[in-house]
Formats: C-alpha cells, sequence, structure tokens
C-alpha cells in the first residue's frame, strides 16, 4: 500500500465535563462516518479482518479510525481518541492529548462551563491542541446556546460565535461538527523517513497476542519485522503487527507512518514494558531523544485489600496478577494483618481507579473483599536522617523517631455558582484548605482556587462537595507536591485491644474529631456481644475518645408455633450467616463492613 | 398401634385485625366464611384418606377468631374430623375465642361436638390499652365471656396475655396479670409484643421504638410475670407459656418436640413424615383448589421440605429448648443414632461457659439469661 496522504488525516479527541455528551458525540460521528476509505474496500483489508473477528478480539473504545467523505469530495481519516474522564486519571489524559493534533471543546448548552471543561481545555492548550468549541444539547427547554457561546468566548477566549450548536442525542447540526473537524484540526506532521518516534499512548494485554500498544507516530515507519525499543523502559522486541482500530475490530495493515494511529504487537509479555507516554523507537534506526513528558506513574492511595475468605487469598494474587496485565498503575504486594489476615497493600492512582479495581475483583473474579481505609503516601524524615515513604499506617515508626512527616498537597479548582460559594469554602477549610483565590466565570458563577491536603479529598470530599452545593459544584486537581504537616497515627481499640486494620493518619487538628466518629461509626457497627465492649480511639497510647457497645440483654422470639417454624429458622439462619461474615479480633467479633463504613464519616 | 397425630384447623376470619397481627386473617361476609367451611370440610375429607394409619391426639381451631363462626359450622366441622379421623377418645380439643363474639349457645355447641379447650384472647386488663392494640373489646367484655365459658363447663381454658405494649407500664402490666390470675384459668400465655413487618404497628413504632418499653424494662416485665406467675401456682413450661400442673397445651408441646402435625385450611403448615409444607395461603386460589375437587389437591401444599438429619437434628436443638425443661441427650441418641455432645460438643461448652445454658445430664436447658437472648444461643445450633 501506498504511503499514507497526511494532510488526509485528522487525529483529536473530545473534551468535555462530564455528562456534557462526550461519548453520545463520539457515538454519532462513528455512526455518521464509515469504517474503510474506498481505496481499503478493495484490498485485503477485509479478510484479515474476518480473521480478528473469528479469534473474537475487540477493543476498548480508547481509540477509532473512521473514514469520512467531506462535501469537497475527499476522504479523510478521523482518528477519534478518547481521553478517561477523571483527575485520577490526569496522567493517562495528557498522554492521550500528545497523540492528538486537535479537540473538539463540547460544552453544555444549559450548564455552561464547568471545573473539568476548563482544567481540559487548558490541559489541551498546553499540548498546543487547536481547539473548536461545539455547544451541545442545544434540544433542551434550558438551552442557553447564546450565553454559553459568550462564556467560551469570555472565559477561555476561544472564538464560539461560528460554534456548531447541536444535539449529539439527536444528531442535529452533527455534519457541521464533522466538516469542522476538517476544516479546523490541523493535518498531522512528521517526515516518514527520520527515525521513529512513536508516542504510546495506552496499551492492553491480550493472552493470545500479548501486549498491544496503542501509539501515535509522530516520525518515521514502523512495520513487521522493525526491531523497536522502548526509550524509557528499555524494552526491545521485533514487531508481530501493525494496524489500526476499526469500530470494534484490529485492522492490520502494512505499516505505520509519520502521523498516523495505530497499535502494534511484539509478543510483549507485560504492559509494565510499555509504559504510557514512553517512546517507541527503531533500534536500528533510532531517534536521537525521546518525546517530551514522559512519566513513571506513580500510586498515590493505598489500601489494603483482604479475602472475606481467607482462603481465597491466592485467589485474589492471581486476580490481582491479571488486573496488572492490564493496568500498570496498580501495585499491590503482601500484607498481614492482626484483625483481618493475609492480604495485599495496594497502589492506584486515586480513589475511583481504587474503586474500579475492587468492583473489577468483585465483579470478573467473583471475590468478597474488605477493603481498609484508603491512605495516601505520606513522606517520614527520621532523626536519623532517613526519609520513608509509608503506605502503611501500622508502619509508622515510633514518634520519638520521627523528625517530621510531609504529605501530598493538592492545588484544587472548584466551580461553583456564587450562592454556594460560602459554604464551599468552608468545606475546604474544615479539609484543611489554604486559600489561593477565586475568579468570577461571570455573575453567578465563580472558581475557587485552593491548596488541600489529598488525604483530606480521597474519602468523600466529592460527596460532600456535591451535597453542600445542592449538585452544582465541580472539582478538579493536580498533584502539587510535599508539604510538612503535623500528622499523628489515630489507633482504634477494640475491648482494649489495637485493631490495625482500622489505624489511620490524620492531621492532629482533626484527629479528636475524627476518632470520636470513629468510635461512633463502629457502635453502630459492631453487634453487641454477651459482654460490654469499649470502642476507644488513641493517639500514642492516650485515649482521645470512647464510645461503649452494651451487652446483649435481650433477644428472643416471644412465640413460636407451627406454621413459624420454617419462618423463625429462617431468622436464625440470618443470624448465624451474619456471625460467619465477622472478623474476630481478641473476643470480638467485627462485621467486615465496619472496616469499610468508617470511610464514609462526613456527617452529610 | 396407630401414630399419633396433632391436627390444626385454621379459620383465617376475624371482626377487624388488630393493629399488631401479622397472621394470616381479616374480616370477611357471611357468605364467604360459610363458604369457606364447607371448603375446609372437603379438604378434611380428602386428606383424611392419606392418615388413616394414625390417630388424633390433639385439635386445635385456631385463627382469626374461630369462635367467630356460626355454632352450626363449628359443629359441621368437628363432625367431619370426626367422621374422618380416629381421634382419641383423650385428645386435647382447643377452640381460640375472642371476647365480644361468644355466646352461652356457641360454647354449649363446643362442649357438645367434643371441644374441651378454650383460649381466649385477652392480651391487656387496661382497656386504653386494648384500644391501643386495635381490640375490639373491653375488660369488661372478657370477663362476661369468661363467665360463660365457665358457666358452659369448660374446665381447661388458657388466657393470652401481651407484654411490652406502647403506653404500659411496670404498674398496669401487674395489674393485668392479678386480675387474670384471680380468675384461675389453667393456662396462661404471656407474650412480649413483636413488632412484624406489615402491621399497622411496624409502621408506627420502628422507628419510634421509644414510644414502647424499652428492652430493660420489657426483661423486667418478663422477669415480673414468671415470678408473679410461680407464686400464683403456674409454673413455666416454655419461654412464655405458664399452665397449673397437668395444663400445658399438649397440642403446643408437640410442635416443640417434634410430633407430626397436619394443618388443615387456607395457609395451614404441616409436619408430615419428616416433610415440612403448608397450605395455599391466598383464599381464591384455595377455593379454585377445592372447587376443582379432589384431584387438584397436590396443588393445595406448598413449599414442600423433606427436612435432612441434620435439619432434624437443628430443630430438636432449638424447638426443644424453648421448653424449660430443654432437650434430652438420651431421647437425641435414640432418635438420631447420635450423641449429642459428639455433634454439639463444642457449642453446648460454650454456651454453658457463658452461662446461656444449664446441663443436667442427660438434659441440657436454657438459663434464665440464655432465655432472654435466646435467638443467640439457638442459632448457634445450626450446623
Amino acid at each position: 500500500m501506498a504511503a499514507v496522504d497526511q494532510s488526509k488525516i485528522r487525529n483529536f479527541c473530545i473534551i468535555a465535563h462530564i455528562d456534557h455528551g462526550k461519548s453520545t458525540l463520539a457515538d454519532r460521528i462513528i455512526e455518521m462516518t464509515g469504517l474503510l476509505t474506498s481505496r481499503e474496500m478493495q484490498s485485503q483489508v477485509l479478510d484479515n479482518m474476518d480473521l480478528e473477528r473469528e479469534r473474537g478480539i475487540t477493543i476498548k473504545a480508547q481509540a477509532v479510525r473512521t473514514v469520512y467523505k467531506a462535501k469537497n469530495g475527499e476522504e479523510y481519516i478521523f482518528n477519534l481518541i478518547d481521553t478517561p474522564g477523571h483527575v485520577d486519571f490526569n496522567y493517562e489524559v495528557s498522554r492521550s492529548l500528545a497523540a492528538c493534533d486537535g479537540a473538539i471543546l463540547v460544552v453544555d448548552a444549559a450548564q455552561g462551563i464547568e471545573a473539568q471543561t476548563l482544567a481540559n481545555v487548558y490541559l489541551a492548550l498546553d499540548h498546543d491542541l487547536d481547539v473548536f468549541p461545539v455547544i451541545n444539547k442545544v434540544d433542551l427547554p434550558s438551552a442557553d446556546p447564546d450565553r454559553v457561546a459568550a462564556e467560551i468566548e469570555d472565559v477561555i477566549g476561544l472564538e464560539a460565535h461560528d460554534a456548531p450548536r447541536i444535539s449529539a442525542k439527536t444528531g442535529y447540526n452533527v455534519d457541521q461538527v464533522l466538516e469542522a473537524i476538517v476544516e479546523k484540526i490541523p493535518a498531522p506532521a512528521g517526515d516518514p523517513d527520520a527515525p521513529l518516534q512513536a508516542l504510546i499512548f495506552d496499551s492492553l494485554y491480550d493472552s493470545y497476542k500479548g501486549v498491544i500498544v496503542f501509539c501515535r507516530v509522530k516520525e518515521g515507519r514502523v512495520r513487521k519485522g522493525t526491531v523497536i525499543r522502548m526509550m524509557a523502559t528499555g524494552a526491545e522486541e521485533e514487531v508481530v503487527e501493525v494496524g489500526y482500530f476499526g469500530a470494534g475490530q484490529f485492522i492490520p495493515c502494512d505499516e505505520l507512518s509519520a502521523g498516523m494511529v495505530g497499535y502494534i504487537t511484539a509478543s510483549i509479555k507485560n504492559v509494565k514494558d510499555t509504559a504510557v507516554g514512553d517512546t517507541i523507537t527503531d533500534k536500528n534506526y533510532p531517534c536521537e531523544k525521546p518525546l517530551p513528558g514522559y512519566k513513571k506513574v506513580t500510586s498515590m492511595v493505598y489500601c489494603g485489600l483482604y479475602p472475606a475468605d481467607g482462603a481465597k487469598y491466592n485467589d485474589l494474587r492471581d486476580a490481582l496478577e491479571k488486573l496488572q496485565l492490564n493496568d500498570a498503575a496498580l501495585f499491590f504486594e503482601p500484607e498481614t494483618s492482626v484483625a483481618l489476615g493475609f492480604g495485599f497493600r495496594c497502589g492506584f492512582l486515586g480513589l475511583l481507579h481504587l474503586e474500579i479495581i475492587q468492583e473489577r475483583l468483585e465483579r470478573e473474579y467473583n471475590l468478597d473483599l474488605v477493603t481498609t481505609a484508603p491512605g495516601v503516601v505520606y513522606r517520614i524524615h527520621k532523626k536519623n536522617g532517613e526519609v520513608m515513604e509509608l503506605t502503611n499506617p501500622s508502619n509508622m515508626p515510633d514518634p520519638t523517631e520521627i523528625d517530621y512527616m510531609e504529605e501530598p498537597i493538592v492545588s484544587a479548582e472548584i466551580m461553583v455558582t456564587t450562592e454556594f460559594v460560602g459554604p464551599i469554602m468552608t468545606l475546604c477549610q474544615e479539609r484543611r484548605g489554604v486559600y489561593l483565590g477565586m475568579e468570577y466565570m461571570e455573575t453567578t458563577r465563580a472558581m475557587l482556587r485552593y491548596e488541600l491536603p489529598l488525604n483530606e479529598i480521597i474519602y468523600d470530599f466529592f460527596d460532600a462537595l456535591k451535597s453542600r452545593s445542592r449538585g452544582y459544584a465541580s472539582f478538579d486537581y493536580e498533584i502539587k507536591g510535599y508539604q510538612r504537616s503535623e500528622l499523628v497515627k489515630l489507633d482504634i481499640l477494640i475491648n482494649r485491644e489495637e485493631v490495625d486494620a482500622l489505624s489511620f493518619i490524620v492531621h492532629k487538628d482533626s484527629a479528636y474529631e475524627r476518632g470520636r466518629r470513629m468510635c461512633e461509626k463502629l457502635k453502630e457497627e459492631i453487634p453487641r456481644h454477651l459482654f460490654e465492649i469499649p470502642i476507644q480511639a488513641a493517639i500514642g497510647g492516650k485515649i482521645i475518645a470512647r464510645e461503649t457497645v452494651k451487652a446483649m440483654r435481650k433477644d428472643v422470639l416471644a412465640k413460636c408455633y407451627g406454621g413459624d417454624i420454617t419462618r423463625k429458622k429462617k431468622l436464625l439462619e440470618k443470624q448465624k450467616e451474619g456471625k460467619k461474615r465477622m472478623r474476630q479480633v481478641g473476643n470480638v467479633e467485627i462485621p467486615q463492613k465496619a472496616f469499610m463504613s468508617v470511610l464514609k464519616l462526613d456527617e452529610e | 398401634m396407630k401414630r399419633p397425630l396433632e391436627l390444626y384447623l385454621h379459620i383465617p376470619f376475624c371482626v377487624r385485625k388488630c393493629e399488631y397481627c401479622d397472621f394470616l386473617s381479616g374480616p370477611a361476609s357471611d357468605l364467604v366464611r360459610s363458604g369457606y367451611v364447607e371448603q375446609l370440610r372437603q379438604e378434611i375429607l380428602c386428606q383424611s384418606a392419606y392418615y388413616q394409619g394414625y390417630e388424633a391426639v390433639t385439635v386445635f381451631l385456631g385463627g382469626g377468631t374461630p369462635s367467630l363462626l356460626k355454632e352450626g359450622e363449628i359443629a359441621a366441622l368437628m363432625d367431619t374430623v370426626h367422621r374422618c379421623f380416629s381421634v382419641s377418645p383423650e385428645a386435647e380439643i382447643t377452640i381460640e375465642a375472642n371476647p365480644g363474639t361468644v355466646t352461652l349457645e356457641k360454647l354449649q355447641t363446643y362442649r357438645a361436638c367434643g371441644i374441651n379447650r378454650i383460649s381466649i384472647g385477652l392480651q391487656s386488663a387496661d382497656d386504653r390499652e386494648l384500644k391501643a392494640l386495635g381490640r375490639i373489646h373491653t375488660y369488661g367484655d372478657f370477663l362476661k365471656t369468661y363467665q360463660r365459658v365457665r358457666q358452659a363447663g369448660f374446665a381447661n381454658v388458657n388466657v393470652d396475655l401481651m407484654s411490652a405494649l406502647p403506653g404500659q407500664t411496670m404498674a398496669s402490666w401487674k395489674n393485668t396479670m392479678k386480675k387474670t390470675a384471680m380468675l384461675k384459668p389453667e393456662h396462661i400465655s404471656a407474650y412480649s409484643l413483636i413488632l412484624e413487618e406489615g402491621t399497622p404497628f411496624y409502621e408506627k413504632y420502628h422507628d419510634h421504638l421509644e414510644a414502647l418499653p424499652g428492652e430493660d424494662e420489657e426483661r423486667e416485665m418478663y422477669y415480673a410475670a414468671k415470678a408473679f406467675l410461680k407464686e400464683q401456682g403456674y409454673e413455666r413450661y416454655e419461654i412464655s407459656n405458664y399452665a397449673r400442673r397437668g395444663y400445658a397445651c399438649r397440642h403446643n408441646v408437640g410442635y416443640w418436640t417434634g410430633r407430626e402435625y397436619l394443618g388443615l385450611g387456607l395457609g395451614a403448615s404441616s409436619y408430615i413424615q419428616g416433610c415440612r409444607f403448608r397450605n395455599e395461603p391466598d383464599l381464591q386460589k384455595y377455593s379454585r383448589i377445592r372447587m376443582d375437587g379432589p384431584e387438584a389437591d397436590e396443588k393445595l401444599h406448598l413449599e414442600m421440605h423433606p427436612l435432612t438429619e441434620k435439619e432434624q437434628m437443628e430443630e430438636f436443638m432449638f424447638l426443644g429448648l424453648r421448653m424449660m425443661e430443654g432437650v434430652s441427650g438420651s431421647e437425641f441418641l435414640e432418635r438420631f443414632g447420635q450423641n449429642m455432645w459428639n455433634v454439639y460438643g463444642d457449642v453446648l461448652k460454650k454456651l454453658e461457659a457463658n452461662h446461656l445454658i444449664v446441663v443436667e445430664s442427660p438434659r441440657v436447658r436454657l438459663s434464665e439469661f440464655g432465655i432472654d437472648i435466646s435467638n443467640y444461643v439457638l442459632s448457634e445450633f445450626l450446623l
């Protein structure tokens, strides 16, 4: 096949605040364009595609290639690259953006600009992408496209008077978007004869093909037989196959050259070798230096994951290993808890990432899990000069050995209607936020900027934000760095025994309040026993809060006659079943959900 | 010798549903009631064919309010029972009656058709408490009923009482017991109120438990009942049942000792040859089955569940321990061919160490504290 005409390629992504219609627009674009160019239709590609179909390999929707026949009569190849929509995956987002030449900004015609809209636009502009706006949901009764167009021009500074006003849902005016992609997104540049430089923006593990690398070729070319080298990880392999992304299929092709987006397989065994952001080059014709922007992903949030049934430890390990094949950002190592037995300390990009993994373990691998309170990575500077990174509160050294501690800080942007500025500022202050400033977007909306400790936002900050703004506030953050902080380890004692899985690190000013609420919550969760159970919160052996679970007093069925027996037995069975789902600590049985319910302590 | 069998006849009708009641029962017209009685007689007739090797040692007409039926209807039912089943001459035959539905004529008819025990629902001697429960009668109405029952010659009478009622105090509870004991019934059932889901009481109180006596107070009422009734000559033979010597309810004791029983009528439960099942609980469906004749009988029995030996052991323990004399290791051995201590050794030792059971070989029974938290104790016996 002859070299692809770069001027007919458009590599772009769609950026939007959550629920503004990003995926609906993507669906519509895919629907209204074709899978293949007319030239490709006649080639052998179809046969190969059938083969792929037989193997049943499907792509996750990270990227899709479609063909659009423009009004000027020319056929254009669209590579639509998906960007994850959550701050946890900020780095992945930035790599996906780096694979594009332009972006469509979708703004809801009723809601206007939100925190994520801005964050994403800035990120896109940072990557020198050409951004053009689209105003979506104009069919809604509350739509006000004129106001939103003005807002886009005022706040972001993008030309918006001729922005397509569309309804992605009904398809209204989406044809204008397709034309705008051709006109406003620049064609890729890059020299196909230069040394290979391809950016990895995603990868996935397939048991049949090994790792499938998703990349954007910036310079040079790659084809079957090319020996490639991942510049950061150093991994080298011979390419087995290259191709691009049909709707739902991998479609092999002869080569990927500068400007193209596609995939490479090379019998790579582990996604760790194909880190997102790394540069692929040709071992025998290498480029001088990698593309800018590579960062090693680091886990920001840690928690303990334990099988509810201790016998499932090996199953949990196998499941984590399998997930890790596809998710280089997932970290885990074995850990033992007195209360919970054998499990794993796991590291995640953020709380959403944690929840996704937890959900996949439970759904796809059918595991019942006990999760301990998530925490961030603290830096401990010991008096002997040693610096340690603390991911598990149980490993905190004796306070006398500690010189000082540091915790991760984020800079956050919160967009909110002006009536809720007060409550949101109060919330940020409660969470130890440092006020950086406020800007008015328009008369009714403001953007608050705060520095917040990460450990204050990982549990329930988002929920609290929503409830205190009746759902109107939106939020975005990025990690800024570490900052010295007065932190203490809060221990929970149940019946005078410390429960390691319940310990956590907290700022000393919030320790009393958190300790009190933990005790209250645990009091609700721990069933009554034959004896009274004190629940205490302590810092370094000093008790700061206490609650008591009273001894069991009464639990009796007044009557049980012929017709009741089956029913009453079910009741007893339920009681017995409840006992099974308990963890024995000393002579107290703690329900497994108690370990998790303490994560949600906010009073609202 | 014939196998002993208990018969239960369900009469699902009452004047008005009480606020706390979750039994299968409700008001119905004369026509519906008399139609039901006919259908029940048919069921007795059809079912009895399978029980010719049995002898009925107890019969219990429960409800609902069976005394709501006309005397002729009760007589017809009992006539059918006597004609279809072999009924032991010493059989205990009970009918439940509620004040306000009982006339002397009815009582005389009951006597004439072999009924020898009456269970009267009083619940409380305090008219305000009765009103709160949604009962249709006053304490005065009860007194008249009780006198008529004695006048008709019944020598075995039970009175049902309830504690832990909304507005009830220790003083009013003691007063209720005192007024009841003065009448010297042979048997007293004293239940603590249970909020059953789906009842108006549940809706009203499950979020307002503070309106009910607290659990400490409830236990105090329970202890007071035991002490007072003992003083009056009543022995507590089951968690909530008290009787003068020799007057324990044989029918109910049968439930707790694994005796076979056949439930007849709407939604009635049975336990026959190690198998538990219950009748269709929907009145229309029940009627339809009866209309379709004896061939449709197989549709009558639902939730057919043969108990495994493991389940039989569990029931032996958790039902037997409801009775104050508890369970006997030798009976366990006789019934299951296994030593109770081999099967339940760990549980028994643990419960004994926690003073929840009392072991007096070969018997094991609940301690006072064990009764208070008997659900916890009994659930331990599920294997």
